[in-house]
């Protein structure tokens, strides 16, 4: 089994509106370092077999198809 | 008389006021269910009406897109058949790349819903052939992801082909943007004008009785020659 951890979040430069609310819960918290927030979503993916290079290219292609839309959000994928 | 083919995903909830909208206005309507494998022949316009296509999971709209009959919609739509998608449909159809942009969260991260005025901007197609550029029309909004997002040379390639076709105003026609949408853009249609999207509900603005029927000069564009 291979595990894969698929995180999603909104591309730099697209506003990130949760990030934004989260960021100002965290200042009237007193949190005054924080400069910046962005939220994603985390996708965890159990995969058969062992093979590495072709469990990567299937969860890429799994994020071009669906786990994001790549008109507003970037992917980043981890196996584990 | 002209044929309305309405989609059916598990949790759309606007099938039937769209059937009302359409039957009111003296068109034959057909509810057609995701699983079907092709638009019926006799369609002269596809509608995805609003809801909560899947739940909305991972994204709104992003799970319809591979329901079997998305494919049919995108042979009917590149064959130039007229596909309109309110709210949940507009959702699906930029999911499907139908349409160009994408719909983020409401920027206040609200659901929103009430009644908000819209700005013609283009009328030189199917959709909005009976209003006037600069009408402003009464129309409700139900949604929360809304927020119309395209990069910048999206948005030229929008201006230069007079695809941008609603803009959210005030009652003046002055911009005032409910969500968060990129140049307050409310509706949008494709290069070709055969594909129309917009987040507010032409289809719950019917009768006047119930608050505006504002929706009744752009629904009756698809059905006059």
């Amino acid at each position: 089994m291979i595990k894969a951890v698929v995180n999603v979040s909104l591309k730099a430069g697209v506003l990130d509106s949760q990030g934004k609310a989260v960021l100002h819960a965290l200042e009237s918290l007193h949190f005054n370092n924080v400069k910046d927030v962005r939220v994603g979503k985390q996708i965890v993916l159990q995969l058969d077999g062992n093979d590495k290079k072709a469990a990567l290219a299937d969860v890429t292609k799994m994020c071009e198809d669906l786990l994001a839309n790549t008109v507003i959000e970037d992917y980043e994928i981890e196996l584990v | 008389m002209k044929k309305v083919t309405i989609l059916q995903f598990p949790g759309t909830n606007c099938e039937y006021d769209t059937k009302y909208a359409f039957e009111k206005l003296g068109a034959n309507t057909e509810i057609l269910w995701h699983k079907a494998d092709k638009v019926p022949e006799d369609t002269d316009l596809l509608v995805i009406p609003g809801g909560f296509s899947y739940g909305d999971y991972l994204r709104s709209g992003a799970i319809a897109k591979f329901s079997p009959v998305m494919k049919a919609v995108e042979a009917y739509a590149k064959a130039g058949g007229k596909v309109l998608g309110i709210c949940n449909g507009f959702q699906v159809l930029t999911e499907t790349n139908l349409l160009p942009g994408a719909l983020k969260r409401n920027e206040n991260l609200h659901f929103l819903s009430k009644y908000h005025y819209l700005k013609v901007i283009n009328n030189n197609n199917d959709f909005l052939k009976n209003l006037s550029v600069g009408d402003v029309i009464n129309i409700p909004i139900a949604h929360h992801d809304g927020n119309y997002f395209i990069d910048d040379a999206g948005l030229q390639e929008l201006e230069d082909n007079d695809q941008i076709l609603l803009r959210y105003s005030d009652a003046n026609g002055n911009v005032e943007n409910p969500n968060g949408s990129l140049d307050s853009i409310a509706g949008i249609c494709n290069k070709e004008k055969n594909v129309f999207g917009l987040m507010p509900h032409p289809e719950r603005a019917m009768e006047v009785i119930l608050g505006s029927d504002d929706g009744v000069a752009m629904l009756q564009g698809f059905l006059k020659a």
